[in-house]
C-alpha cells in the first residue's frame, strides 16, 4: 500500500470522527500554539530592543559613575578634555542627567516622560534628528537657559502638535520649546520619543546635586569602539583609583547581552511548551492505542487478505502522524493569531517567522510518527486467526 | 495442489491438551471441490486455517502447490494468502467504512497491483458476482447474501490457487446459501480449486468430495455421493466414548 493511499485513509478516519480526533489532537494544537507564539513573541521582543538601541547609534559608549565618594569626582571638564585628547578615537561626549522632576503641561503632570538633562553634543551622539526649529546649544548649557528639545510624542500627543515656540513647566520652572525632534521609535508612551532634553546644568540643578553619574560617548567608528571604551575606563580609573565605582558599556556588548537574555529566556519557555507537546504525543499513542483495539478485526481481514506487518505498522503510523499534522497546522494556524493579537497589544511587531512554523510542523509530525510506532507497531504484531475471531 | 503430511494441531490448556487436528493427511487435486464436514468443535477451522497459512501447526508439514508453508514467518504467509488464497468468511468480513469497490481492490493493493489495474480488476469481479451496480455502496447499504457476494468477488479478484470458504451460508437463509453455492459450483466449472467447511450435509453433497473430520481426525474422505459420506457419528459414540472412559476409571 503507498504512502499517499495511508495518508488518505487516515484523513479519512480523521474526518469519520471529527470529535474525538479534535480531542486527540488538542495537546498537539496547544503546544505547538505555544511555540509559535513564544518564538514568535521572542523574535519581536528581539527585533523591538535591537530597534531601540540601534536608534541611539551604534557608536555609543555609556558611563556610569557609581562611586557616593565626595572626595574623587569626575567632571564633566575632564571627558571633554578626554574627547579633544583623542579625535581619532572619540568623537564627542554628554553627561546624561535625568531629573527627577515630572513634566508639567496645563494642568497635567505625566510622570511617564523622560526629562534628562544634556549638553549640546548629545543631538549628535543619539543621532537625533530635527523635525523643526533648532537643538540645544553651548550657550543653552552655558547660561543655564530654560529651553528644551522634546520628542514627537510630547510635542503631538501632549502638546497636541503646534508645540514650537510654546512652554512646558518641569520643577516648577517654565520652559520653551526650541525645537522638536523625529519619530525614532514608533512614538509611544515611555519610549524614547516621550523624552524632554534640556541643559543638563539646569537639570543638575532640580536635582539638588552637582553629581553627574552619567556619560554618553560617541566612538569616531565601529572600529575605534575598543580604543574609545579602553580611553574612557583609563579615563574614569585615574579619577577614582577603584575599579568598582563605575562602569562602562558600549551597545554592541548591551545588543549581545540583550540577544543572549531574551534566547534564554525564549528557549525557557518552549522547553516548557515542549512538555505539552510531549503530552500530546502521549494522548495520540493512548487514542491510537484504543483505535488499534477497536480495529482489531479490521487489521485480522486485512492480514487475511495479504497484508504484511510493514503495511500495516505504516497504515497507523500514518495515521498518526497525519493526526498530529494536521494538529500541527491548527496550532500554527492559532498560535500565529495569538502572536499577532498579543504582539499589538505589546507594541511589538510578532510575525511567526518560517522557520519557526516549518520546526512546529516537523516536530508535530515527528511526535505522531514517534508515539504511534508503539501502537502501530503492536497491531502489525497481531496474530490473524485471533484478530479475526475478535468481536 | 494442496498437501497435508500428518498434521498435528496441539493447544495447550492448563494440563491437558487439545488435539485440534490428530494427525491430518489429507490431498487436494488442482480444480477439485472439496468438503469438510463434522460436529461443531470436530476441527474444521483448525484445518482451515492451517491450509488457509492463518496458522501454522503444531507438527507435520503442508505444502501448498509444492512450497512446504507450514515453518513460514507471519509476512510469508501473508504473501503467499496474498498470491495463492481466496477467503470466505461466514461473517462475510467486509471492511465497514470501504465502500464495495474499494472493499474487492484490497487484495490487489497489498500485492502491490497499480491503481488503475486494480479498478478495472474489481469491477469485473464484481460483474462475476452480479453486483458491479452497487460497487459504491457501503457494506452496511447491502443484505447478507449480497455481502457474502462481495466478499466472493474479493476472494477471487486475485486469481487465487485455491479458494476457502468457512461456513459461508452458515448467516443467510437457505434460498440465498444455495445461490452462495451456485456461486461457488460456477467458480469450481470455472477451473478454481475450492475448499468449502459446513456442519451441514445438505450442503456438504454440492461438493464432489466430503471429507468428514471427528475429534481431529479424518474419519471419511471420498466421493460425496457414497452413502458413507453422510454418516456422522452419532450420540451412541460418544456414548460409548462414555462407557470406555467410565471403564477406564474403573479399572
Ligand atoms: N485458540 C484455541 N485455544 C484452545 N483450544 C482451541 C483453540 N481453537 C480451537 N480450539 C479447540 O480445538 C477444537 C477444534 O476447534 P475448531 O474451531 O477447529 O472446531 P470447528 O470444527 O471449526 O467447530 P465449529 O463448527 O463450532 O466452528 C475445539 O475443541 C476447540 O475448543
Ligand atoms: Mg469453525
Amino acid at each position: 500500500m503507498s504512502i499517499t493511499q495511508s495518508f488518505l485513509l487516515a484523513m479519512k478516519n480523521l474526518m469519520l470522527s471529527k470529535m474525538r480526533s479534535l480531542l486527540t489532537m488538542l495537546g498537539i494544537i496547544i503546544g505547538v500554539a505555544a511555540v509559535i507564539t513564544i518564538i514568535s513573541l521572542g523574535d519581536g521582543m528581539s527585533l523591538y530592543v535591537e530597534e531601540q538601541f540601534e536608534s541611539m547609534g551604534s557608536n555609543l559608549i555609556v558611563a556610569s559613575v557609581t562611586s557616593q565618594s565626595t572626595a574623587r569626582k569626575a567632571e564633566p571638564e575632564d571627558f571633554y578634555q578626554l574627547v579633544d585628547e583623542h579625535p581619532d578615537a572619540l568623537a564627542a561626549v554628554s553627561p546624561y542627567v535625568p531629573a527627577n522632576a515630572p513634566l508639567k503641561f496645563g494642568t497635567e503632570s505625566y510622570y511617564s516622560t523622560s526629562v534628562i538633562g544634556v549638553a549640546e553634543t548629545y543631538g549628535k551622539i543619539s543621532s537625533a534628528e530635527l523635525e523643526e526649529g533648532r537643538y540645544l546649544q553651548y550657550l543653552d548649557v552655558e547660561s543655564m537657559n530654560q529651553v528644551c528639545v522634546i520628542g514627537s510624542y510630547v510635542a503631538n500627543n501632549i502638546m497636541g502638535g503646534n508645540a514650537l515656540g510654546n512652554t512646558l513647566r518641569i520643577g516648577g520652572n517654565t520652559y520653551t520649546v526650541v525645537g522638536v525632534l523625529k519619530e525614532k521609535t514608533g512614538s509611544y508612551q515611555g519610549s524614547e520619543d516621550d523624552s524632554v532634553y534640556i541643559p543638563y546644568t539646569n537639570a543638575t540643578r532640580l536635582n539638588r546635586s552637582s553629581m553627574i553619574s552619567g556619560y554618553y560617548f560617541s566612538a569616531v567608528d565601529e572600529t575605534q569602539m575598543d580604543t574609545a571604551q579602553w580611553l574612557v575606563e583609563q579615563k574614569l580609573y585615574a579619577i577614582y583609583q577603584d575599579e568598582d565605582s563605575y562602569y562602562v558599556m558600549n551597545m554592541a556588548q548591551v545588543l549581545s547581552m540583550m540577544d543572549s537574555v531574551m534566547g534564554m529566556i525564549t528557549t525557557i519557555l518552549v522547553a516548557i511548551a515542549a512538555i505539552s507537546l510531549m503530552v500530546g504525543g502521549i494522548g495520540i499513542m493512548n487514542i491510537m492505542l484504543v483505535t488499534v483495539t477497536e480495529r482489531t478485526r479490521e487489521i485480522g481481514i486485512r492480514k487475511s487478505l495479504g497484508a504484511k506487518r510493514k503495511d500495516i505498522r505504516t497504515q497507523f503510523i500514518i495515521e498518526a502522524g497525519a493526526t498530529s499534522a494536521v494538529g500541527g497546522v491548527i496550532g500554527i494556524a492559532l498560535g500565529s493569531a495569538m502572536s499577532g493579537v498579543v504582539g499589538n497589544l505589546l507594541n511589538i511587531s510578532a510575525a511567526a517567522s518560517v522557520k519557526a512554523i516549518v520546526v512546529a510542523f516537523s516536530v508535530s509530525v515527528a511526535i505522531g510518527v514517534v508515539f504511534g510506532y508503539l501502537p502501530a507497531n503492536k497491531a502489525a504484531k497481531l496474530n490473524p486467526i485471533d484478530a479475526l475471531r475478535y468481536e | 495442489m494442496i498437501r497435508l503430511e500428518n498434521v498435528y494441531k496441539i493447544y495447550h490448556m492448563g494440563d491437558t491438551d487439545v488435539h485440534a487436528a490428530d494427525g491430518i493427511n489429507l490431498h487436494v487435486q488442482k480444480g477439485e471441490f472439496v468438503s469438510i464436514v463434522g460436529q461443531s468443535g470436530s476441527g474444521k477451522s483448525t484445518i482451515m486455517n492451517i491450509i488457509g497459512c492463518l496458522d501454522v501447526p503444531t507438527s507435520g508439514k503442508y505444502y501448498l502447490g509444492g512450497i512446504d508453508v507450514s515453518t513460514m514467518k507471519d509476512d510469508e504467509q501473508s504473501e503467499i494468502r496474498n498470491k495463492m488464497l481466496g477467503f470466505i468468511f461466514q461473517q462475510y468480513n467486509l471492511i465497514p467504512k470501504l465502500n464495495v469497490l474499494e472493499n474487492v481492490e484490497v487484495p490487489l493493493m497489498y500485492g502491490g497491483i497499480p491503481k488503475a489495474q486494480r479498478r478495472k480488476r474489481a469491477m469485473e469481479a464484481l460483474e462475476r458476482v452480479g453486483l458491479a451496480a452497487k460497487y459504491k455502496n457501503l457494506p452496511t447499504q447491502l443484505s447478507g447474501g449480497q455481502q457474502q457476494r462481495v466478499s466472493i468477488a474479493r476472494a477471487l479478484v486475485g486469481n487465487p490457487s485455491v479458494i476457502l470458504a468457512d461456513e459461508p451460508t452458515g448467516a443467510l437463509d437457505s434460498r440465498t446459501g444455495i445461490e452462495i453455492l451456485r456461486f461457488l459450483q460456477q467458480l469450481n466449472q470455472d477451473g478454481n480449486t475450492i475448499i468449502l467447511i459446513t456442519h451441514d450435509n445438505s450442503i456438504a453433497v454440492k461438493a464432489h468430495r466430503i471429507v468428514r473430520l471427528y475429534d481431529g481426525k479424518i474419519i471419511y474422505d471420498g466421493p460425496s455421493d457414497d452413502p458413507q459420506a453422510l454418516v456422522q457419528p452419532y450420540e451412541e459414540e460418544h456414548f460409548s466414548e462414555d462407557v470406555i472412559l467410565k471403564g477406564g476409571g474403573k479399572a
